[in-house]
This record gives structure tokens, sequence and C-alpha cells, in this order.
């Protein structure tokens, strides 16, 4: 392909603002960017096919021939890679293949499965109570996601990783900057050192004091560091994944759910008087909102034919699970928001190997948190229209700086 | 109205086989339906806790097939 082509390609991921919050892509946008494979421009000057249908999506990812590795020629980045950038991914398993990736993957299984998360309801529930008594001290009126949508999700992660929350200004600050595709490679590298090196003097002191903790840190160097199977260094990069991947999304995702539900009073209600949809509801959520609305990234180790369209090996794809989950073949109605909608379907958590291995966790945290707080806050409203709410545009995981709510 | 207890001995059953290999334990079979699909406490991967589930489980066995993420189950 000629560079006066290529400079003709869309560019992804379009920045528009003026969308709001719920639209992942306008009209005109997904006129451009909708098709079993469409070929676009990303920021580092890498082109990339695009994939937006939902059987295509589930197809691809799926698909053992396309790989996580950003290191690998052709990966689709958005952003250069930092120089250091193969240490700093060390036990970082979501950027893995094949049976690297297993290896890491299966030592967490367990902890994430759904019969531990119901073990730990009661802790997740303390935390919510917690946070909404804040809340109410807070205000009205007052900013749910520093009261609420951030704080929760940071507090739960931390006390079953085994990591202080009193240093969450320190972590949080760092997960944002590596999550925002604007930061400049030096300073992505430097974030990324500084939560390993953070995170590694963590792990030291706590091998120092071997029986101490029950957390999961301390059961992974009991069971797997201190026997030869894992090295602190790999357990620092799970820890951090662990960590980054356990806020920014949950939170993110509490506070979209909240301006979405508080404009339709009635369905704000409906949390509070029909708990029993609230599963139903969190999947709804799930897939309306999207919120790793820039897609996953995937580089193809082989020739693979997606949609038709030959995708030849070294060639990078990019898996838009916000428009497969607004696909008019699967879901009807797809832009409308249903609470009833049974939105099993959803690629929300991705597919594949890779998964989200936090979905229970995360879809009990959004439970709980919805159905208290319209229990406990029945007059709760969203004091801004979406309109003027700041949202992360240039963030891989989309959502809103702050939500000014009153009650 | 509901029909009338069949004998056990024709009742239809489903046989469904699982791949631990391919698992990779996100527990949506567990979510989709508990009464055949468990997860093994010792590595989070799928274990069958029925392998021959009543017909009338059928839908939610094929939900729980479509929505396996590795492709780990199937219909035998
Ligand atoms: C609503 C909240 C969440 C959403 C929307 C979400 C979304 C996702 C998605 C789309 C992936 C797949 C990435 C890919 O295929 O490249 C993923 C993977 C992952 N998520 Fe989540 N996630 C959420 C919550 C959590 C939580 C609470 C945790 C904490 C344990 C977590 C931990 C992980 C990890 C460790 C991976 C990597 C899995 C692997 O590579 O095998 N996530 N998540
Ligand atoms: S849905 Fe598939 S991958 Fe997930 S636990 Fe069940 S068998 Fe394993």
């Amino acid at each position: 392909m000629t560079q006066s082509t290529e400079t003709t390609l869309p560019l992804w991921p379009p920045v528009n603002s003026a969308r709001g919050p719920f639209t992942p892509l306008d009209d005109a946008e997904r006129q451009r960017y909708f098709g079993p494979v469409t070929r676009v421009l990303l920021p580092t000057g890498i082109t990339a096919w695009l994939v937006s249908r939902h059987t295509e999506v589930r197809q691809l990812l799926r698909h053992p021939a396309f790989s996580s590795d950003l290191t690998r020629p052709g990966f689709p980045l958005l952003r250069p890679l930092p120089p250091e950038a193969t240490r700093d991914l060390r036990g970082a398993f979501l950027q893995m293949d094949g049976a690297a990736h297993t290896r890491l993957r299966r030592m967490l299984t367990a902890e994430f499965m759904i019969k531990n998360v119901r073990r730990i309801e009661p802790l997740i529930h303390r935390t919510i109570d917690e946070a909404l008594t804040d809340l109410a001290a807070a205000g009205p009126p007052a900013d749910l996601v520093s009261t609420v949508a951030l704080p929760v999700p940071s507090k739960v992660i931390c006390h079953l990783l085994g990591v202080p929350y009193a240093d969450h200004d320190f972590f949080q600050s760092r997960s944002r900057r590596l999550l925002d595709r604007r930061v400049p490679p030096e300073q992505l590298q430097q974030a990324a050192q500084e939560l390993r090196a953070y995170l590694r003097s963590l792990i030291d002191t706590k091998r120092a004091r071997p029986d101490d903790g029950e957390d999961l840190l301390s059961r992974l160097i009991r069971e797997r560091v201190e026997p030869g199977e894992l090295v602190v260094d790999e357990l620092v990069g799970m820890a951090l994944l662990l960590l980054i991947a356990g806020h920014e999304t949950t939170a993110n995702m509490l506070g979209l759910s909240v301006l979405l539900l508080t404009r339709h009073p009635g369905r704000y209600a409906l949390l509070r008087d029909r708990p029993d949809l609230a599963p139903g509801m969190v999947d709804e959520l799930l897939r309306y909102l999207s919120i790793v609305r820039t897609g996953l990234f995937r580089v193809a180790t082989e020739d693979v034919e997606i949609g038709g369209r030959s995708i030849r090996a070294g060639e990078g794809v990019i898996a838009l699970i916000a428009l497969a989950n607004r696909d008019a073949e699967v879901f009807d109605d797809p832009d409308g928001f249903d609470p009833y909608r049974e939105a099993h379907q959803h690629l929300a958590f991705g597919f594949g190997v890779h998964q989200c291995i936090g979905q229970p966790l995360a879809r009990a945290e959004l439970r709980i948190a919805m159905v208290e707080l319209a229990r406990r806050f029945p007059g709760l409203r969203v004091t801004a229209e979406p309109q003027e709410l700041t949202t992360r545009d240039h963030s891989i995981v989309f959502g809103l700086d702050r939500l000014p709510v009153t009650w | 109205m509901t029909p009338a207890p069949r004998p056990l001995s024709v009742e239809t059953t489903l046989r469904v086989v699982v791949d631990r290999d391919r698992c990779c334990g996100a527990g949506n079979c567990v979510l989709t339906a508990p009464e055949v699909f468990d997860q093994d406490d010792a590595d989070g991967l799928v274990l069958l806790r029925d392998p021959a589930p009543r017909d009338a489980l059928r839908e939610r066995v094929q939900r729980a097939v479509d929505l396996c993420p590795t492709d780990a189950i199937r219909f035998d």
C-alpha cells in the first residue's frame, strides 16, 4: 500500500467529545468504522484492521493466530513503546500468549472465581456501606466519583492483594497516566517503573514476614515464589495488572452507570424496588456503556481470514467490543438501554483466553453498589447535563472525572 | 398445566463434555448453568457437576456453550 492512500485512511481512535458519554461512535463515525473489517491509521503511523461486528469480534478474540504481545513487530500501538518496555512488562499476562499466559493466569483463576467472590461479598458490602456514609457526610451536593465510584473498587482490590489503601493517591495518579494515550513514552515508563518499585518493596516486606498475611500477595509468595515456581519480578507484574485493572474499570463503570440510570427516575427506582433485576441490569450496563472503547489490540501471527478479508501475518487488528455490543444482528434496538434485556452475549469483558478474570468481582461490586445507592439515596440526582461532564476521551478505559450529585 | 412426569428411564438427557485444557476459568458457564458446571477449588478450571443434565436444562447449557470464551464446552 502506498503512502498516499495510507494518509487518506480514517484515523483510529477518533476523539470527539461532542458525542456525549453514551455514544461510543456517532452515526457518521459508524458509517466510517462499522463493518466486518475496515482499514485504519493509528497515531503511531501504523495501519491496522478494525473489526466491529459481534460475530467477527468473537471469532477474532478466540482465534489462536492473534497475539497480545505488544512488543511484536506490527502490533497496533497507539503510542510508541517506551525503551525498557520488555523489562517493565514482566508478569503482565494481559500482554502474553499461549503457555506463558496460561501459566500466570492459572495461578489466579481460583482466586477470582464466583465461589470466592461470594465469600468476600461481606467485605464488598462493608466497603460500599462506608463509602455511602462518606457520601452522606460530604453533601449534598457531593462528587460521586471521589466519594464512592473510585474508593469502592480501590479499597476492595487493595484489601484482596494486601496493598495499603493509604497509598491510593500514589498508585491512582500513576495508573491513570499508564492508561492515558497522550502521555509520552518517557513518562509512561517512569509511571510504570515507580509502580513496579513500589510493589516490589511491598513484596519484599511481605517476604521478610512470611507467615503474616492471608492476602493474595502473601499467599502467592508462600505458595509460588518460595518454592521457585514464580520469580518476584513476575509477581510484581501480576500485582500491577490486578491493581490497575481492579479499580480503574469498575470505578468508571460505576460513575457512568449512575449518570445513565438517574436520568430516568423509574430505572433508578427499579434497583430499589426490584433488586432481583440488578444482575441483569449490570450486564446491560456493561453492554451499553462498554468502557473499553478504543478496543482490544492484537497482531496476526499467521495469515487468517476474518469477515471475508485476508489478514496477513504481522498485521495489527483491533476488536471493537463497543460496536460489537451495539450490533443489531445480536441485540434488538441496540442503541436503547433496556433494564429488562438479557444481554448475556455482550463482549464488554472481552472474549477468548484473555477474557476478564475479574468479572465476578466487577459484577458483584457493581450490583451491590448500585442497589445500596438506590436504597440509601432514593432521591439521588446528577446536577450537571451529560454534555457538561468531562469524559476520559484519551484514556484506554472510558469514564467520567467527576460526577456532581445531590439528593 | 404441568405435564405428567415421565418415567425416569425414558426422560431424555443431554451429554456434555468440557475440555479443561482450553478453559480459562472466567466462569461464564457457572453463572449460566450452576446445576451443570462448577469450578475447581484448586485451579479455578471448569468441573462438570452433571455430565448428563436433564433436557429441561438444554437452553441454558446451550447458552453456556455459546458464552464460553475458549470453546471449552460442547454437547457430545
Ligand atoms: C467493569 C469492570 C471491568 C471491565 C469492563 C473489564 C474489562 C476487561 C477486558 C475487556 C479484558 C480483556 C482484555 C484483552 O482481551 O485484551 C480484561 C482483562 C482483565 N481484567 Fe478486567 N475488566 C473489569 C474489571 C476487572 C477487575 C475488577 C479486575 C480485578 C481482578 C480485572 C482484572 C483483569 C485482568 C487481570 C485481565 C487480564 C486477563 C488476561 O489477560 O488473561 N478486571 N478486563
Ligand atoms: S465458560 Fe468456558 S472458559 Fe469459562 S469457566 Fe466455563 S468452561 Fe472454562
